[in-house]
């Protein structure tokens, strides 16, 4: 047998989603097999007074096993809880009626040498959460270290995230435990993260991560903003991403988000945007930035376009020493200008 | 007569110069020619860097291979049927073979390895897609 299928338990996968019916399963992992599987994910962002609310949900599919999923995230969370039971749902079902509205379920998400720190850790039915911040090496030898088979392009895109955010959350799914606890085929866990943070920012990247170059990436990204939000890339179809929805979010819609489990904090009125995603694995590179702030300029570093400005510890150490000589200079100037007005001169003793 | 000697101990000192010169020359240009018996190579986001090496056949080449990324890899050299026999084999470690060693996360091993026949062979990671994406290397064995 090819070694690719014995490898045992799978790798990480960034997101997934919860589907009543088969046909429409939705999320992205690599399998106990090895094999990716092409099911289309779909997230929830919600931005409300600094705060992102993310949303995604793991799918109990049957098996056995173990699954694991990293997910970068641009801030510390404030909280990792189960989240409510229906909001991608309904979230649907407002921007897909006519063709949809039998579905029931989509879940969401999107996927150094020395170890990384555990902020913080969090089991929600068979999920075993774990928020991490270190950068790739640290992370990816954690992750490692914790049974997740990470796949090659991991170091990469490790990489690409721990530069500009050093937070993710590590989430191991086992399917021995859900089946213990009585979970059935279909049952979905669902996970709320509260994330303090200046700009939204949406994981793209990740959502490719152990596919091949050519493999197709599909994906559903609702968000919910106070006003109408600038993102970059621009969902114009260029970089595969597609606007589907872009309009103040109905009364009703958010009447029914704001009695879900943990969706207080729906405000009373939002603008909501649907955002597909239909490319390649190669061709998706980017992030998701946001700007919600009505300035209407997402940060293109959030976005992945560019590299964050780097600060090396060499360069702080220059120029705290060029503050401390710039400091210095400035006492010894001092000292010399009180001293030349203060100290008694001996010239006529 | 002492001038005579003075030139005889010129001219020796400019042939022994010339000689000193044209011994480290000769040195140097054949060093350069002769393919390294000793490679580095760096693994970093799942590939192999360089990615084309040249050896000297049939004398010790020791290969130290670094890698730096927090996954494990290998380096398995080999020709078609060693890369194919490898390829569906279910061996993820790797010992006691010079021209099959395991490479884990953020570590450095070395192989030292005899080729005993001129040719260009490949090295590749058989890890589960690896290969696919783009781990593979070759290795060019000058007669």
């Amino acid at each position: 047998m090819p070694r690719r299928l014995r490898l045992a338990i799978p790798s990480a996968f960034l997101a997934m989603l919860v589907a009543a019916a088969p046909a429409l399963a939705c999320g992205g992992l690599i399998g106990p097999n090895g094999a990716v599987n092409l099911l289309r994910t779909t997230t929830f962002v919600g931005y409300e007074q600094g705060i992102e609310h993310y949303v995604t949900a793991f799918k109990f599919e049957g098996g056995g096993g173990a699954f694991g999923s990293l997910t970068p995230l641009p801030g510390i969370p404030s909280s990792v809880e189960k989240g409510g039971d229906w909001t991608l749902q309904r979230l649907i079902r407002e921007t897909e009626p006519p063709r949809r509205e039998s579905l029931f379920a989509l879940g969401a998400a999107a996927a150094a040498p020395d170890s990384a720190q555990v902020i913080m850790q969090v089991k929600i039915d068979a999920l075993d959460i774990t928020v991490l911040k270190g950068g790739a090496d640290q992370v990816g030898t954690w992750a490692r270290d914790h049974g997740f088979r990470l796949p090659p392009d991991a170091p990469e895109v490790l990489d690409f995230y721990a530069k500009r955010s050093p937070i993710f959350l590590a989430a191991a799914f086992d399917a021995d435990a859900a089946k213990a606890r009585g979970q059935a085929i279909g049952d979905g866990t669902s996970v709320h993260v509260t994330i303090p943070t200046p700009n939204p920012w949406v994981p793209l990247r990740i959502l490719s991560l152990g596919k091949h170059a050519a493999d197709s990436v599909q994906a559903d990204v609702y968000l919910l903003t106070d006003r109408k939000p600038a993102i970059l890339p621009a969902a114009d179809g260029g970089d595969g991403l597609f606007l589907g929805y872009d309009q103040a979010a109905s009364d009703s819609l958010l009447t029914d988000l704001r009695s879900d489990r943990g969706m207080e904090w729906i405000p009373t009125s939002a603008w909501l945007t649907k955002v597909t995603i239909d490319t390649t694995a190669i061709a998706l590179s980017f992030d998701l930035a946001i700007d919600a702030s009505g300035q209407g300029a997402p940060s293109r570093v959030q976005a992945g376009l560019e590299r964050p400005p780097v600060t090396s510890p060499a360069t702080a150490a220059a120029l705290a020493f060029l503050f401390a000589l710039l400091g210095l200079g400035a006492l010894v100037s001092l000292r010399g200008a009180f001293g030349s007005t203060s100290r008694p001169t001996a010239a006529g003793a | 007569m002492a001038r005579r000697g003075i030139r005889r101990w010129a001219t020796a000192g400019v042939l022994a110069v010339a000689a000193l010169v044209l011994v480290a020359a000769t040195v140097l240009a054949t060093g350069l020619l002769r393919p390294s018996r000793m490679v580095e190579i760096d693994i970093h986001y799942s590939h192999y860097s360089p990615a084309e090496v040249r050896v000297p056949l049939g004398v010790p080449v020791t290969f130290v291979i670094r890698n730096d990324d927090p996954i494990d890899h290998e380096w398995i050299v080999g020709d078609a049927a060693v890369q194919a026999f490898h390829r569906t084999s279910a061996d993820v470690l790797h010992t006691g073979d010079p021209t099959a060693v395991s490479v884990p996360a953020l570590s450095t091993v070395s192989t030292t390895v005899t080729f005993t026949s001129a040719g260009r062979l490949a090295y590749i990671c058989h890890l589960p897609g690896h290969e696919a994406y783009g781990m593979v290397g070759w290795v060019t064995i000058a007669p």
